[in-house]
């Protein structure tokens, strides 16, 4: 069984929009249908407005998809009960410190998903909250303390000791390391990979560091301008691009021997996405573009095992 | 709370409304014990008697009722009313402003409309139309002051709680199951709560006044009832005759609402957070300098820092941001400075043109040598003929350093005209040609726009344009890539490396990532809480390190091709600048520390043209990092 089934997904937001007239639709995400497999950690990679943050709020039901469906653990999304639906998937936030309400205690926060979502009794939360904290490396002297006395690092494992109170078996990632120190970061991703087995988790790991998602995940999705451009394994998706919107990410990625050269592309500036192109919204930035990529826009097909790409000219090797 | 209070009384005039505020309430609160006669009880024949007459201390009013009396308990009455409107005004407009700020979209549009519709008329206006239909009385006037003033609390609360209900913590208890309700009284109105209680303290006063005037006009308190309204309309046929009878309720109001409108100042800054930390006080334009040794002899390098060091003094501690680094760059060559947040390099950089905010930031030591002039003793004309002169900055955030309401091209312009006298016309070709030299594209038509108009790449390309017009020798960097994509970040670096070579420019490359300063520094310096702890040609660096901390930290880092894996992180948090450990800081996460490594001063030892402040380098490069 699949932990996450999305078919479709769309969301449009309207700009412009006033009182008494209707505004114009942007699409921030057009259309994803992707799984999440059971156990998997699925990484996601694109860069600043390609939807991957309106994708994860979307999921986790903090906005209303426009259109298509999500299936969490065989079952559409249902809001309805949200006692239910936050115990199925949680989500951990990209600034530890602003997801932390700065006039509660850490106990306080960590204890109302026990109490919302499990309705435990007080003796039942305090032993939960030992557990929780145990399994993320934290003090218990920390829970009577207020979120602005924690560097970030801490605050993070406050957040993801959140989601796990919450005990839902997904849990969205969305950029949880990239507020932090490069050594602090590493302790996170660390821990997120023990959690991970020890609770038998599912992660949606959403980051625009390739080197991170790489190291983390067991599949990649990348994404460009609010739909999935590539999907594949992750050790082969940069090593074997298919996309070359792909093949332009990994090659942009500073690395420690390989000479500074900026890599190929026609220009560098995002569609325009109140005025969306009709083909492949990377054909202007794409050396290997055709006539065929200005008119048509591509669809997701497999090119590989396990891998597919959504482009007419993909890159052979 | 006492840090507050001591916060409050820095500010002389609050203190002094404090005090006279203390005064006024405790006289209301003890007014039915004081041995007072009976305010309503007239005795005509006593009529307008003169302040400090015999049993009258400050006279009788018309019908001959002691004044001192109806002023005690008139004061006590207008007091209560005043409070009273305050806070009926503040919980319903509040409440009105959180519904209508946390649901925002339609429910907000209508209620905030109506809320307009409200304040658009003149208030007094308001009053008296609320009061005509209700009937004059105190009660009535009460009500009135209050619902005039709904719209200012609807209206400031609203604000703050649309800025609230975006952020990250409402969204996760929304996940965390609560409901919109529950979320607002445990997420929203705590934080709120604190402008809901300065709104009220200055507003207060405001509906003292407007109850008074209410009174005044006869459609407040009903005789004989005293408050400070009602005794001074009823003064105002002797104003002449008997002035002291206008006189002393008019003092009384004038103080009430003068203290609580001193007070209520001073309570609002003394809650702003920004007042504590000293970021409200203005830095001044070069940071003080405060060097007790004689500095070094400048050496002949074009930038040479030598043994800087800089604090930052906040109450009674110390941050010893720089702690002492020494560092070179020349002509052509690219520096770059490593190290995580808090390690110093930031400081450091912005050392270097006296840009760090004094208070609290003082150089206390060391020297920084630019052509042989040493930079930290100069003076600020000095400084401010070099500063993006000969040195400039590149910052972080282009969106933060350009300004928003001026277009680009008239920025280049202005970063030129502040060093030479250049016509308008001369100065414009130059804009345009900045710009087409870090590869704007269409140079001549964006050099109109506005940075909001830009994307992220481009806003940073500005930057880099501006660092270059005029010219400098020194261009400072810091972490110039970090807020950008990576497809961008790699443009810029490329572009800073090719600029670098085609004016022979040294550049201080501030940054985090190794892969960066692999792609384009010659040497590297790794900082650690404050100090270098290895420096070098960065080839040697990167395949040899030499300071456990700078091993550790490149394992930290996952590199692409690597495959799925475990990183190697760093144990612990580096230490606070204010509380530096004995011996080397990095001794309490490293494996290789012995008891000689917490103990007195660890030299940076140079090694050829190298240098690494470890006392067992050997053993670190010999050794794999495993855990």
């Amino acid at each position: 069984m699949n932990a996450l089934e999305v078919k479709n997904l769309t969301k449009t937001f309207e700009v412009g929009k006033t009182l008494f007239t209707k505004g114009q639709g942007v699409k921030a995400v057009r259309g994803m249908s992707f799984d999440v497999r059971d156990g998997e950690t699925l990484g996601i990679v694109g860069e600043s407005g390609c939807g991957k943050s309106t994708l994860a709020r979307m999921l986790v039901g903090l906005l209303p998809p426009s259109e298509g469906d999500i299936q969490i653990e065989g079952k559409v999304q249902d809001k309805a009960n949200p006692r239910e639906f936050g115990q199925m998937i949680q989500y951990v936030f990209q600034d530890p410190i602003s997801s932390l309400n700065p006039r509660k205690t850490i106990r306080q926060i960590i204890e109302t998903p026990l109490k919302r979502l499990h309705g435990m009794g007080k003796a039942e939360r305090s032993k939960r909250i030992s557990e929780i904290f145990a399994s993320v490396n934290l003090r218990e002297e920390f829970l009577d303390r207020y979120p602005h006395e924690f560097s970030g690092g801490q605050a993070q494992r406050i957040g993801i000791a959140r989601a796990l109170a919450a005990a839902a078996r997904i849990l969205i990632l969305d950029e949880p390391v990239s507020a932090l120190d490069v050594s602090v970061q590493a302790q996170v991703l660390n821990l997120l990979a023990e959690l991970k087995k020890e609770f038998g988790l599912t992660y949606l790991f959403i980051s625009h560091d390739l080197a991170v998602v790489e190291a983390v995940s067991d599949r990649v999705m990348v994404l460009y301008f609010g739909a999935i451009v590539e999907v594949g394994p992750a050790d082969a998706i940069f090593k074997h691009a298919k996309h070359p919107y792909t093949k332009l990410l990994a090659d942009s990625a500073p690395v420690v021997g390989r000479a500074l050269e900026a890599p190929k592309q026609k220009a560098d500036e995002l569609p325009d996405p109140l005025n969306p192109p009709k083909g492949c919204p990377f054909a202007k930035r794409c050396i290997y573009a055709t006539d065929i990529c200005e008119t048509t826009d591509p669809a997701l097909i497999e090119m590989g095992e396990d891998h597919f790409a959504a482009c007419h000219n993909p890159i052979k090797g | 709370m006492i840090q507050f209070l001591k916060l409050l009384f820095r500010n002389r005039l609050a203190g002094l409304g404090a005090v006279v505020l203390t005064f006024i309430l405790l006289l209301a609160l003890l007014t039915p014990i004081l041995p007072l006669p009976d305010p309503d009880i007239t005795a005509t024949g006593d009529r307008f008697m003169p302040p400090f007459s015999d049993g009258h201390l400050l006279g009788t009013d018309h019908l001959g009722r002691d004044l001192l009396s109806r002023l005690m308990w008139g004061t006590r009455l207008s007091l209560a009313v005043g409070a009273a409107a305050a806070l009926i005004a503040a919980f319903i407009g509040s409440t009105i402003g959180i519904v209508a700020g946390f649901l925002s979209g339609r429910t907000d549009n209508v209620i905030m409309r109506l809320v307009d519709m409200l304040m658009a008329f003149p208030y007094i206006l308001l009053a008296l139309a609320i009061v005509a239909a209700l009937g004059p009385g105190l009660i009535n006037a009460l009500i009135a002051v209050a619902a005039v003033n709904i719209p200012f609390f609807a209206r400031n609360i609203r604000g703050v709680t649309v800025g609230l209900a975006n952020k990250e913590f409402v969204d996760a208890a929304r996940l965390s199951g609560m409901s919109n309700i529950q979320i607002i009284l445990s997420e929203i109105l705590p934080n709120v709560l604190p402008v809901i209680v300065i709104a009220m303290s200055t507003t207060v006063g405001w509906m003292i006044l407007e109850t008074a005037g209410l009174s005044f006009l006869g459609l407040g308190s009903q005789p004989p009832q005293a408050d400070l309204g009602s005794m001074l309309g009823e003064a105002r046929a002797a104003l002449i005759t008997s002035p002291h009878t206008s006189i002393v309720p008019g003092i009384m109001i004038f103080l009430i609402v003068m203290s609580i409108n001193l007070l209520g100042d001073g309570v609002r800054d003394a809650i702003d957070p920004r007042l504590k930390s000293g970021a409200l006080s203005r830095p001044l334009p070069a940071t003080i300098v405060e060097r007790k040794e004689t500095p070094p002899v400048a050496s002949d390098d074009l930038l040479a820092l030598q043994d800087l060091r800089t604090e930052f003094h906040v109450g009674d501690r110390t941050y010893k941001a720089v702690g002492g680094v020494s560092l070179k760059v020349n002509k052509g060559e690219c520096l770059g400075i490593i190290g995580e947040s808090g390690s110093g390099k930031s400081v450091t950089a912005l050392s270097v043109m006296g840009l760090v905010a004094s208070p609290p930031g003082k150089i206390v030591g060391g020297a920084v040598s630019f052509q042989g002039n040493d930079l930290v003793g100069a003076s600020y004309d000095e400084l401010r003929a070099l500063r993006g002169d000969r040195v400039a900055y590149i910052f972080q955030d282009p969106l933060s350093t350009l300004h928003p309401l001026y277009k680009v091209g008239d920025q280049l312009i202005e970063a030129m005209q502040a060093h030479r006298r250049m016509p308008q016309k001369e100065a414009r070709a130059r804009a345009i040609e900045l710009l087409d030299s870090v590869r704007i594209p269409n140079a001549a038509r964006r050099v109109d726009n506005y940075p909001h108009e830009m994307s992220g790449g481009m806003r940073q390309r500005v930057s880099i344009a501006m660092a270059l017009a005029n010219e400098p020798d020194v261009i400072i960097a810091d972490e110039p890539t970090t807020a950008l994509d990576v497809t961008v970040q790699a443009q810029i670096l490329s572009l800073l490396d090719d600029l670098r070579r085609e004016r022979d420019l040294a550049i201080v490359f501030i940054t985090h990532d190794f892969g960066v300063v692999a792609q384009l520094c010659d040497r590297v310096a790794v900082m650690y809480a404050g100090r270098i702890v290895e420096e070098g040609p960065t080839a040697a660096i990167l395949d040899d390190p030499q300071h456990p901390y700078t091993k550790r930290l490149m394992a930290c880092v996952p590199e692409l091709g690597g495959g799925k894996r475990e990183l190697h992180a760093i144990a612990g948090l580096p230490p606070a600048v204010d509380r530096l450990p004995q011996g080397c800081a990095f001794a309490p996460r490293c494996e290789f520390a012995q008891d000689v490594c917490r103990q007195g001063e660890i030299k940076l030892e140079p090694n050829g043209d190298r240098a690494v402040r470890c006392l067992f380098p050997d053993k670190v490069s010999q050794t794999e990092v495993t855990s």
